[in-house]
């Protein structure tokens, strides 16, 4: 690998896109393919569609293309999981989402809630959270969890949520809170289609009743999503 | 270096280590066949002086790996390695079967 190739593939991943390197596994010969950047000359259409794919999938893997053996790595940015509401829940949905290799970030405009001590080494804001939620730009490999039970603060948050274009987006609540909630996005002009997204009641159903079987619940759900999308 | 060594970025080695002027080799599982140890894609980052960091087994073949790795720093090129991962060595990093696993080996120029 050239010095210039890794310091440019490292530039991706601190600046959080996503990228990839082709390696023709006979020449050595090397290409780095960044998102939204023009394909290197030597890279394909063909090898191009590959690399889309494999970034979606998050897959890396040999191909043959014209001939050719390649490897396709894929640099992937790091999943994110933003948690609306600095709840009790929220404690141990951060443990368990760190578990499973996601930055997080709790987004409370309730100071009292979102008070340092409650959540050591997180990332907690307290901007609204339609705000917050919009500079922290989520994309294809973030997660968004509602918890606030607060329309005032669930209901923002999940519009912007809905409209973007991440992964899971799940709220917290029963059935008829959750019918509720559907009733009010539909008046604010969210579309049924975009309502279908959130997973609600939250989180896979195991019987979970305690705050930290909750948060399993729902990591569960959102892995299930991630690596088994419908 | 402020930011150059991430505990979970092997890359990251790799700069570090070509910064300070010393040698560096990536080996990469590039296919699995069977049960393999680590995935396609995984990464281990050796240094001139054998120090390594990241892993393409669990610790089956990182020995060959590593010394695969020193000649291609040493000499320039790159190397495919094929390993079969017997069902004992599997035993040991927490397979039940064994499988086999191609690692790619390059300098870092």
């Amino acid at each position: 690998m050239k010095r210039e190739l890794l310091d440019r593939l490292l530039r991706a991943r601190r600046a959080k896109r996503p990228a990839a390197v082709v390696t023709d596994l006979e020449t050595g010969e090397q290409w780095l393919v960044e998102s939204g950047e023009r394909a290197p000359g030597g890279v394909g259409e063909e090898t191009l569609a590959a690399v889309r794919a494999a970034l979606r999938a998050d897959r890396a893997g040999p191909v043959e293309i014209g001939g050719r053996a390649l490897f396709i790595n894929v640099y992937n940015p790091p999943l994110r999981m933003i948690v609306i509401g600095a709840v009790h829940i929220a404690q141990p949905l951060v443990g368990a989402a760190r578990l499973a290799g996601f930055e997080v970030f709790v987004i409370d405009p309730r100071h009292a809630f979102a008070a340092d001590a409650r959540f050591p080494d997180v990332r907690v804001t307290t901007q609204w959270p339609d705000e917050a939620l919009a500079a922290l730009a989520p994309d294809a490999r973030c997660a968004i969890v509602a918890l606030t039970h607060d329309p005032k603060l669930d209901d923002p948050a999940l519009a912007i949520a809905l409209r973007s274009e991440a992964f899971y987006v799940g709220a917290l609540g029963s059935r008829k809170t959750h019918a509720k909630r559907v009733e009010r996005l539909r008046e604010q002009g969210v579309s049924d289609e975009q309502i279908a997204r959130i997973r609600g009641p939250v989180g896979l159903a195991i019987g979970a009743r305690t705050p930290a079987e909750i948060a399993i619940s729902i990591i569960a759900e959102v892995v299930q999503q991630l690596r088994q999308p419908a | 270096m402020a930011d150059a060594i991430d505990a979970d970025d092997v890359l990251g080695y790799a700069e570090a280590w070509r910064a300070q002027g010393r040698g560096a080799a990536l080996a990469t599982v590039v296919s699995t066949w069977g049960s393999a140890p680590r995935p396609v894609g995984s990464q281990l980052v050796v240094s001139d002086a054998g120090e390594f960091f990241g892993s393409v087994s669990g610790g089956c073949i990182e020995g060959a790996v590593i010394e695969a790795a020193q000649r291609v720093i040493a000499g320039g090129g790159i190397q495919r390695l094929r390993f079969g991962v017997t069902n004992e060595m599997a035993w040991e990093v927490g397979l039940a079967c064994g499988g086999d696993i191609e690692i790619f080996v390059e300098r870092i120029e």
